[in-house]
């Protein structure tokens, strides 16, 4: 891990966010930048890939590399990056709609993949930026432009799905809690593995009903409670289907015992990819040509 | 006795081994320094059903099959009555005698029939009935008097010398006594003769898709992501069975649309990455390609047709998806299409394709079809030229992020991703390095890579300008334009692309010495290409037929787009079947009397 010092001004990007004022996004792009400082990773030693939604503004608006990609197709992108450049930390930046709905195929395979990323789904219940139509995670009978009688469908619940994945690494945060939610990404970056982060980050423009005071009303540290195992898989999944009055956020499970994708490609023992020399050796090649003969 | 010119056919169930007898025979026969053509035909089924695989075979090299064979080898009943109006008159047909096979049919048609104790001998002699195709094909070397030493080879090769295994033994005992068997009862009825070519060169036995992977690796690709779909398969298998050997990575992903864009991710961190697939898998990836277009990402895509619509005829051949692949994508963006024709040109244009992509940082898709992937030929290794490879290696303007000196020097004033500049072609170094921090979009963007949050019409403008201008400068730069076979003062022109190559190329051949003065317009760059010089070329032909494997005529309709140009006919073959000599010369008859 990177030990330089990096200020928050060193992190400022010369675009300015265009999120409505109020917006959970900027909680979340603060408390990015915060556990950069924290961790002291250069903005050269950080690429962030995004989808298309609201918050996939992100990459524009913090100093780092970035990639703002397609909707629901940053998790691929992601990965391949990751492993032709593994000594890079890669963040993958989206939207619920983004990585729970359109890019929920690709997100039940890097669970079971575990490469070194961190993913930050910014969880708003509702689809920002083409104005308020219901998200996969909007709860049963949510009303709006495109369920105007109520949704009829359950939600997503991103917690026992990762869970179920296998994901190494699975936590929730608040975006009107930077502090703690910058530990949980500090925390998620540090992690060997997959680690997701699903941040309650509330639309004050679309969802009326999942408000600040909504989640603060609801929301409990499960780090507070000091008979709180992550280790236990069983207690993560009880606690995954907590919901209604009180709703859990920190971590729930972390498993620091699986190999990373990387780690297990041959190639990638020696240096990244992108540094191999190429073409390969002409003997090699001219081998490969005796095996057709 | 003819000698050395000779086609035979094997058919069979799936599942009986028709394809590696045949590409083993093949093999055998290419050690001894002949020329073959091999082609297989099978069915989307893994056990019955009917495959087949025919081997031509030659002194000089050879680019096609032909609808008819001197040998036709049946391991199932099936096999005779379905191909028996092939065999030519002499021809001989050999099945196991306990097949129910009408040999007075066979008579009738003309030819020989040959049946032979092939499974007595498998079980008596090898004590297996499976080694029945091992039995068929040394009966037919014996029928052909063909050396039986090389067959023996390919099978210890094959089957190993592990210790403590007999089965290569075995399967030669079995290979003895078929031979013995088999020349003596029919070898002095058989006309054609097999015989080795003294002192003749190694040659490497390869198909067009083993050919497209052969030239990734020689231009340093490193990166492989992919779904299975035939008739990309074969590939997609060959760089994970290349993988440890030559240090890359490939990946198996959840779908097309993940492969493509684990490649595009590979290909921003600086490395040469591509997918590959077939028509389906590729409409899957549509999306993605016009991120690479956006983005200005070199990825490369080998798009392996069979036909369609939807799931067509998964194991069938066709060029069916040229205008597709020129068209995909949402927006207008540089792509460059190529469409190699011949096993070398597989090699070479793979190779190529990473040129161009990383030289214009563009998406560039390669053609392949069923037909092209799968046939083999004997090519000398030499024809893979793996240093002329590595010495064209251009990688563009690519700075990688561990090329400090590179780096200090180039970026003195900040980094611009995609700085506007006379070519189009910006400086690309890959995140990493501290003097270039930087975030790209697929939304439209500014020099610097950000999205352009105002919009400006003048920003896209000379934004679209400067990606565009990539293709005028590609098209007059590197580019080539199509080239002719055959004697320039022909009547009649065939303009193909692609893997009709072959095919074409030996109908040129026939017509010409058949008195009617023809020859072959062949494309392996579809696009961008300097039109206002393709215009000349056509215009000089007295009149051009096009000959491809799609309905539409889809290669002159892209001319006639381009060019204002029309073909005087089109020899459309749909049907899933590759083209062949015979068939095109019959039907540019038929086109050229409706002329
Ligand atoms: C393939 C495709 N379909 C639809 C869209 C339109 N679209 C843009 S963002 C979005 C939803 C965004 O929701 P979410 O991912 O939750 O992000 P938010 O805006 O709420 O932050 C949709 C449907 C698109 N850009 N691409
Ligand atoms: S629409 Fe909602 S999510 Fe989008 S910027 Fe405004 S408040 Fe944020």
């Amino acid at each position: 891990m990177a030990t330089a010092t990096v200020t928050m001004k060193e992190l400022q990007s010369p675009v300015e966010p265009t999120w409505c004022p109020g917006c959970g996004d900027y909680g979340i792009l603060n408390a990015v930048k915060r556990a950069m400082v924290q961790l002291g990773l250069r903005p050269h030693e950080v690429f962030f890939v995004s989808g298309i939604g609201c918050g996939s503004k992100l990459p524009d608006y913090i100093r780092a590399n970035g990639f703002n990609s397609l909707h629901g197709r940053p998790v691929p992108i992601a990965q391949g990056f990751k492993l032709a450049h593994h000594d890079m930390k890669v963040i993958i930046v989206d939207g619920d709609g983004d990585n729970y709905g359109i890019g929920g195929n690709h997100w039940l395979h890097i669970m079971r993949r575990n490469p070194d990323i961190t993913h930050i789904v910014q969880n708003n219940m509702v689809y920002g930026l083409t104005k308020g139509q219901y998200a996969p995670t909007s709860m049963k009978g949510y009303v709006s432009t495109t369920s105007p009688e109520g949704t009829i469908e359950w939600p997503v619940n991103p917690i026992a799905i990762a869970l179920a994945a296998g994901a190494t690494f699975v936590a929730r945060g608040f975006s009107g809690d930077p502090k703690h939610l910058a530990d949980l990404i500090a925390k998620g970056i540090q992690h060997k593995g997959y680690a997701l982060i699903d941040v309650f980050q509330p639309c004050v423009i679309f969802n009326r009903i999942n408000t600040y005071d909504w989640f603060r009303e609801r929301i409990y540290k499960l780090d507070e409670d000091p008979t709180y195992d992550p280790r236990d898989r069983d207690a993560a999944w009880e606690k995954a289907h907590e919901w209604g009055d009180r709703i859990p956020v920190g971590v729930f499970y972390i498993n620091e015992d699986a190999p990373t994708l990387e780690e297990q490609i041959p190639a990638l023992a020696e240096k990244p990819l992108y540094q191999h020399e190429i073409p390969p050796k002409a003997e090699e090649l001219e081998a490969l040509k005796r095996a057709f003969m | 006795m003819i000698k050395n010119d000779v086609a035979f056919k094997l058919g069979g169930e799936a599942g009986q081994g028709v394809e590696s007898s045949g590409m083993g025979f093949a093999k055998a026969i290419a050690r001894a320094g002949l020329y073959i053509f091999g082609v297989q035909d099978y069915m989307s089924r893994i056990r019955g059903g009917h495959n087949w695989y025919q081997v031509r075979v030659a002194e000089r090299q050879l680019y096609s099959h032909e609808p008819h064979i001197q040998l036709l080898i049946a391991f199932d009943e099936r096999t005779v009555s379905e191909h028996l109006h092939e065999v030519v008159e002499g021809g001989g047909v050999l099945y196991d005698d306990t097949f129910k096979v009408d040999a007075d049919a066979i008579k009738a048609h003309g030819a020989i029939p040959m049946p032979m104790p092939l499974l007595t001998i498998a079980e008596e002699v090898g004590g297996n009935k499976l080694m029945m195709n091992t039995a068929a094909v040394a009966a037919a070397a014996g029928i052909m008097e063909f050396d039986l030493s090389y067959i023996e080879q390919v099978i210890r090769d094959n089957f190993g010398r592990r210790k403590g295994s007999d089965i290569a033994d075995r399967n030669i005992r079995v290979a003895d006594a078929a031979y013995e068997e088999a020349r003596k009862r029919y070898a002095h009825l058989f006309e054609w003769k097999l015989e080795a070519v003294p002192n003749a060169p190694q040659r490497m036995v390869i198909n067009g898709n083993q050919a497209l992977g052969f030239g990734a690796l020689a231009a340093g690709c490193k990166f492989v992501a992919s779904y299975p779909m035939t008739p990309a398969s074969s590939l997609f298998e060959f760089m994970c069975a290349q993988a440890r050997r030559f240090g890359i990575v490939v990946r198996q992903t959840e779908d097309e649309i993940s492969g493509l864009l684990h490649c595009i991710g590979a290909a921003h961190a600086g490395v040469r990455a591509f997918a590959c697939t077939s028509g389906g898998g590729f409409s899957l990836m549509v999306e993605s390609l016009s991120l690479a277009g956006s983005t200005e990402t070199p990825v490369v895509i080998v798009l392996a047709q069979r036909p369609g619509p939807a799931t067509g005829l998964p194991t069938r051949t066709g060029q069916e998806d040229l205008l597709f692949a020129l068209h995909a994508g949402h927006g207008e963006f540089p792509r460059a299409v190529v469409a190699p024709g011949t096993i070398e040109q597989c090699f070479y244009e793979m190779a190529r394709a990473f040129n161009l992509a990383e030289k214009y940082q563009m998406p560039v898709i390669v053609f392949t079809d069923n037909f092209l992937a799968n046939s083999i030929r004997a090519v000398e290794p030499e024809a893979f030229d793996v240093q002329k490879v590595a010495r064209e290696i251009d990688r563009g303007k690519l700075i990688l992020p561990h090329e400090h000196g590179k780096i200090e020097q180039a970026v003195t004033n900040g980094y611009r991703r995609y700085e506007f500049t006379e070519d189009g072609i910006s400086l690309r170094i890959p995140p990493g390095h501290p003097k270039a921090i930087y975030s790209v979009a697929g939304e439209e963007h500014l020099p610097e890579g950000f999205i352009d949050w105002e919009e400006t019409a003048e920003n896209r403008n000379r934004m679209m300008q400067k990606r565009m201008r990539k293709m005028t400068v590609a098209a007059h730069a590197d580019m080539r334009l199509p080239e002719f076979y055959g004697p320039d003062d022909a009547e009649v022109t065939l303009v193909c692309w692609g893997s009709s190559y072959g095919p074409v190329l030996e109908a040129v051949d026939t017509l010409n010495r058949n008195g009617m003065r023809a020859n072959m317009l062949h494309f392996v760059d579809i696009h961008p290409l300097d039109w206002d010089r393709v215009a000349d070329i056509l215009g000089s032909c007295r009149s051009w037929v096009a000959v491809e494997g799609n309905y539409t005529g889809q290669l002159a309709r892209w001319i006639r787009m381009n060019t204002g140009l029309k073909a005087d006919g089109v020899i459309a073959r749909y049907d899933g079947r590759p083209l062949n000599p015979t068939y095109i010369i019959e039907h540019l008859n038929r086109v050229l009397t409706r002329v």
